[in-house]
């Protein structure tokens, strides 16, 4: 995380930037991007990742990308949930597939459970050790990957940066949002994924 | 002491498409014979978590895919096979490698031992231990068992004899 960025984008600014040039891929959002996303799109190959196994969202990604190498597939993850499981990173790009874009939405806290900082939140880290997202995912193997920090870039290279041969990686700096960060599920899984399950199909 | 070219004969009965592995030092020795298997294709991860998460994916895509870790990884990814199997309702099937079932005298008092089938117990995913190659056959029965009842499954796959 840069900590020389003062602030970094709105989320739903951000997402919104996202979604508009998705195109016809799976979207499949977790944490804070779940609680946004159904109220940016209602796309039938979107996939609120709610109920959740925290830090898994880029797996499940990665098996349905294996799974429809024709069909794209983005992730939006949680920073937190990056740090969670890390090694998925080298599973993904052992994997390299070319549908397959991973989108951080990095903020340096858990919001959900109340902005707590994570543990790569320069807030909390000695001075001069800085966690970088963005080089992580390059020396876990992959050859596109990017940081964005300000609004107007991402809106003018989103669409050629989510067209990318995969995997991509792609960091977005975002504040934290204010106010009530929890999330709740669009509906039950049991209803929502067979109806996923079959757009999928179509 | 199951023959790796035995498993993946079975592994073509049960139509499995994808293996998603960490494996121990049993079920290792089969990644030539899962290498070789043309009709699957085999996916390292570098935790156990993933396993489950990614086997959903390539499910919830179609396909069909199997699960295989240690006992020890059935620890630790307890909370994505939470997720994927009752969350998801996506019901994925594992074989487990039951460290040092067959040479407790190796490990006295192993914990991993200890608690395998309890964990499993409490998740409710149903089981079949198998304690020897003659009982490699029941990982197809116990499969199809799982598939008809839609529900998860596994096999645990006693270890530890030379």
């Amino acid at each position: 995380m840069n900590s020389n960025s003062p602030a970094g984008m709105n989320l739903v600014d951000a997402l919104t930037a996202l979604n508009q040039f998705r195109n016809q891929a799976v979207v499949i959002s977790t944490m804070g991007a779940a609680r946004e996303w159904p109220r940016i799109s209602n796309h039938p190959l979107d996939l609120v990742y709610v109920p959740s196994s925290m830090g898994q969202a880029p797996a499940l990604g990665l098996g349905l990308a294996l799974a429809c190498p024709e069909q794209r597939v983005i992730i939006i993850n949680g920073d937190g949930c990056m740090l969670m499981n890390l090694g998925t990173l080298v599973t993904i790009s052992a994997e390299a597939p070319s549908n397959f874009v991973l989108v951080v939405i990095e903020n340096g806290v858990y919001e959900v459970t109340g902005r707590q900082p994570t543990a790569a939140n320069p807030s909390i880290r000695p001075v001069d050790s800085q966690v970088d997202m963005v080089e992580m995912a390059r020396a876990a193997g992959f050859k596109n990957a990017h940081r964005y920090c300000d609004l107007e870039t991402w809106k003018t290279e989103s669409e050629s940066v989510l067209q990318e041969e995969g995997p991509v990686f792609i960091c977005l700096e975002c504040v934290p949002c204010s106010g009530d960060a929890s999330i709740t599920s669009p509906g039950p899984m049991r209803e929502r994924l067979p109806l996923f399950q079959q757009a999928l199909t179509e | 002491m199951y023959p790796g070219e035995q498993v993946t004969a079975l592994l073509e009965q049960m139509n499995i498409s994808h293996v998603v592995w960490l494996p121990d030092s049993e079920l290792g020795t089969w990644e030539e014979a899962l290498l070789r298997a043309p009709f699957l294709k085999l996916i390292r991860v570098c935790r156990e978590g993933e396993a489950w998460a990614i086997a959903a994916g390539l499910k919830m895509g179609g396909q069909n895919p199997l699960v295989i870790i240690q006992c020890t990884g059935l620890f630790e990814s307890g909370d994505a096979m939470r997720n994927v199997c009752f969350d998801l309702k996506l019901p994925l099937f594992a074989i487990i490698g039951y460290r040092s079932y067959l040479a407790q005298d190796k490990l006295p008092g192993d914990t991993a031992l200890k608690f395998t089938e309890p964990v499993l117990d409490a998740w409710e995913v149903p089981y079949q231990l198998i304690k020897s190659q003659q009982e490699l056959p029941l990982i197809v029965e116990h499969y199809q068992r799982c598939l008809q009842q839609n529900t998860p499954g596994a096999i645990l796959l006693a270890e530890g004899k030379v």
